[in-house]
């Protein structure tokens, strides 16, 4: 439940934002984390933007999940 | 990268050699257990070096006494509960949320927000929002609260079991039958405390904090600087998920929930009592806070069941242990939370465990 996801920020107004992690778009906030910006890669838990995060943990990330997903659709 | 292992691996088996003892290692995230098991490596591990799935998973420590209060504003029609997925199938006294209600009482939502906006979509219902999960997702549940002070929304209400971490590890090293000596700390939860938040469990105990991130390699090297410490008689406080854990953490999300929460004292399974372990809304907020609203209290639940997750949360047994896993109790019938939760110790012993032994 305390795993946040590497999402880019595609749209921005206020701190209502948009982001996109592996493709799938969705709504986040930015209110925990004033200083993003349009194009950043935020850490996204629970609909919260909480940290600022780069491309190559981002990817590390995205790697992780994709292979649980994986392991869970073949086995579970 | 198999440089990396090879040291790792060289700082474990010293460690081992050392203390001429098993070692034991809590982690204290459901998310580690999950990428432990799933790559195995708890298999590739020095046999004396044991890991141990500690109360990381919010489903897992929530006490059923919580679940019960759910369950009963679940019955009444001037309400609908907004609540994460993975609480649906959490057992209370009498069901789940999934086996009581199937009806439109409960819907299921991905974030606070999605909370607020139901209460804005439904203004006949009082919307209350099953508020679980540690200090990452504590501040959104602030913001939420704050938005609906901001905008009168006054048929929201937030039922709060949010639970700190630190207190967690301060009540397990302080039962005389511990047997840990190390904590792999979470990874995201200390996005928002940073790791300084653990210092004192180092400075009280004298036990390693290590902050690792998911990957194999993070979980590795927080493993192989656990046995350093170990090695050299000494505990540090020491974080590998530099990317993105400060020392400091999210100071906005600390502010927002020091804010609009205080601690108090709260019920764990498991664990029982732990002082100043729970986040309640503040006086200001009250109005806000589902305990006032329906003026309901938690009674601690008596788990007559004969599920032992609570000693799997202490990591005085392994999920094998209990005489219902893997018979009465398994993913598709869980009868406790450790079961329910994909992130729970004995769901992922089931899965992957099992897997295993078929190859």
């Amino acid at each position: 439940m305390c795993l946040a996801i590497p999402a880019r920020i595609v749209e921005l107004q206020g701190d209502k934002a948009v982001v996109d992690a592996m493709g799938n778009r969705f709504k986040a906030k930015t209110t925990l984390l004033s200083e993003a910006k349009l194009g950043d890669l935020v850490l996204v838990h629970a609909g919260f933007a909480i940290s600022l995060v780069d491309e190559e943990e981002a990817k590390k990330t995205w790697q992780l999940i994709a292979e649980i997903n994986d392991y869970a659709r073949k086995n579970l | 990268m198999l440089e990396r292992i090879y040291k790792a691996q060289t700082l474990m088996d010293s460690a081992c050699k050392a203390l001429g003892r098993q070692i034991n290692v809590m982690e204290v995230c459901g998310t580690h257990t999950v990428s432990i098991f799933r790559n195995g490596i708890n298999t590739t591990l020095p046999k004396d070096l044991k890991l141990l799935s500690g109360p990381g998973c919010p489903v897992c420590v929530t006490d059923q006494g919580y679940i019960d209060v759910v369950l009963k504003l679940a019955e009444r029609d001037d309400c609908l509960i907004a609540t994460y997925g993975d609480m649906i199938r959490v057992p209370g006294t009498e069901g789940s949320l999934e086996t009581k209600h199937t009806g439109g009482n409960v819907k299921v939502v991905l974030s606070s927000e999605d909370a607020l906006q139901l209460a804005k979509d439904n203004p006949e219902k009082t919307i209350v929002f099953v508020a679980v999960g540690f200090e990452t997702t504590a501040p959104a549940t602030a913001v939420a609260v704050k938005e609906a002070a901001a905008e009168n929304i006054d048929n929201f209400c937030v039922l709060s079991g949010h639970k700190l971490v630190v207190p967690a590890m301060r009540t397990l090293l302080s039962q005389k039958n511990h047997n840990i000596d190390a904590f792999l700390c979470p990874g995201h939860v200390s996005v928002i405390i940073g790791f300084g938040a653990f210092a004192e469990i180092v400075e009280q105990f004298g036990r390693p904090c290590v902050v690792a991130g998911f990957e194999p390699m993070q979980i590795i090297e927080g493993l192989g600087e656990i046995c350093r410490q170990l090695a050299e008689d000494t505990a540090e406080v020491k974080s590998m998920y530099t990317a993105v854990v400060t020392e400091q953490g999210n100071t906005v999300a600390q502010k927002i929930i020091a804010e609009c929460f205080e601690p108090v004292d709260g019920w764990w399974r498991g664990l029982g009592k732990i002082e100043r372990s729970t986040l309640k809304l503040k006086d200001k907020y009250s109005r806000f806070d589902a305990f006032n609203r329906f003026d309901i209290t938690e009674t601690p639940g008596e788990d007559i069941s004969g599920c032992r997750c609570g000693e799997v949360l202490c990591g005085l047994i392994e999920p094998p242990q209990c005489s219902l896993f893997g018979k009465s109790c398994t993913p598709d019938g869980p009868v406790g939370p450790c079961m329910v939760s994909s992130e729970g110790a004995c769901s992922a012993w089931f899965k992957y465990k099992r897997e295993r032994r078929r190859q």
